[in-house]
């Protein structure tokens, strides 16, 4: 084995190895969870989003028909969801417990039945 | 009912017949600061009393009131039939049940008119729920029953109706706002003043949508005056709430009856009770004693009238 040989037998192992850590990195660093949810007249799906305390997670909404609005009170956040466009809230639930969000922009008889429920555990 | 709180001298000259849904028969003299107001250097103290009906929902029909097109009629008979002639009568909004066609919309709208126009008292102040007005910003309302927010003065007291859901973000605005502060601007600050909204003006439970996005900013305006009683529907139940020196009065509807904020899972109308028919609908009579005048007995009457 020549000296070349040698050197680039290092040179792949110090690659392999930096690959190793790389990923190690990478799994431990858990990916944040995006949620899509889609509302419709008087719906919102799913409507039971199951969130983990203290863990960051973006919320990403469409609307197959009308304006609608999302309200989640309890966490003081929400936004509007507009035909042809994705909204998005990300924030990190503090506290655990069932909180019920609902649409906040009138949308038609059945308005006061879009509601659903954050589930933080 | 807590508006008749100050009011206990005249009231405990009569009991009067409260029509769950219209808020009741609201003497004057008892509103948050009459009595301070009118000891005042021209003060004058002209008791008169008016009825707030609210949440009529025309057009709906379902298990939760299988007399929904007998109700509204009942409450006008009923207050037809009064002894004492209320001086004027308002709706607080909700009139009709919303439907996505702007020509059911019209219909519901001419019907309920139709119906409201047997009431004797032609002195009749309506303003829109956001069943009404939210799918169209006010338009088909406006056709039938004018401007969403107005104020008017009678005997003394300035009325003002502040329009909560013509936007359906359920907001005031800027616009109305700037509108509502130019009014109060115009009256001095022990002015007898009465709001009539539709929404709550301060966040009653936002996770049900009970509250107005910037209702703050109204009560803050409203809170330059010392006398200041709101009245308002929405919530189909008694509730009676105060934001600083300000009394806020819920009517129950006309319709259904809808749980208390927070008690259920989902804001889902109280189911009729065959056994009680009318249960949150009914006549209420509400009795005051002179001796105990923060002690009121409230008794739930079964529908009669109609």
């Amino acid at each position: 084995m020549d000296i070349h040989h040698k050197r680039r037998l290092l040179l792949a192992g110090a690659a392999a190895g930096g690959l190793a850590v790389a990923t190690r990195l990478v799994l431990a660093q858990t990916p944040e969870r995006v949620i899509k949810i889609v509302a419709k007249k008087f719906d919102f799906t799913p409507g039971e989003i199951r969130l983990k305390k203290n863990q960051p997670v973006t919320l990403e909404f469409t609307t197959l028909d009308v304006v609608m609005g999302f309200n989640l009170p309890d966490f003081a956040i929400r936004t509007d969801i507009l035909p042809g466009a994705t909204s998005r809230l990300r924030f990190t639930p503090d506290k655990s417990g069932e909180f019920p969000f609902h649409c906040d922009v009138f949308c038609g008889s059945g308005h006061e039945s879009m509601t659903g429920t954050v589930i933080v555990t | 009912m807590k508006q008749a709180h100050a009011g206990a001298q005249a009231i405990s000259r009569r009991s009067f017949l409260r029509l769950a849904g219209l808020g009741g028969a609201i003497y004057v003299s008892g509103l948050s600061g009459w009595s301070s107001a009118a000891a005042l250097p021209g003060g004058a103290n002209e008791d008169f009393f008016f009825i707030q009906l609210s949440d009529t929902h025309w057009g709906f029909e379902g298990a939760p009131n299988p007399d929904a097109h007998g109700t509204l009629q009942k409450a006008v008979a009923a207050v037809n039939s009064l002894e004492q002639v209320p001086d004027f009568i308002v709706f607080t909004g909700d009139l009709t049940h919303t439907t996505d066609d702007p020509q059911e919309r019209r219909q519901r709208l001419r019907e309920f008119k139709d119906i409201a126009a047997g009431l004797k008292v032609k002195n009749v102040h309506f303003m829109p729920g956001e069943h009404d007005a939210s799918l169209d910003h006010g338009e088909a309302y406006q056709e039938f029953f004018g401007k969403t927010h107005y104020s008017f003065a009678h005997k003394g007291v300035n009325f003002i109706v502040i329009d909560n859901v013509s936007d359906p973000t359920g907001a005031i605005g800027e616009t109305q706002l700037a509108w509502l502060a130019d009014e109060l601007r115009q009256l001095p600050p022990q002015a007898r003043i009465v709001v009539f909204t539709h929404r709550p003006l301060f966040d009653l439970y936002p996770q049900w949508d009970w509250a107005t996005r910037d209702g703050a900013k109204a009560v803050e305006l409203l809170q330059a005056h010392a006398n200041v009683t709101v009245f308002y529907g929405h919530i189909h139940q008694e509730h009676h709430h105060m934001t600083g020196h300000i009394a806020h009065h819920a009517a129950k509807s006309l319709i259904f009856p809808l749980p208390a904020p927070g008690s259920q899972p989902k804001r889902t109308p109280l189911p009729w009770d065959d056994a009680y028919p009318y249960r949150g609908l009914g006549y209420r009579q509400v009795a005051a004693e002179a001796a105990k005048p923060m002690d009121y007995q409230l008794t739930e009457l079964p529908v009669l009238k109609g």
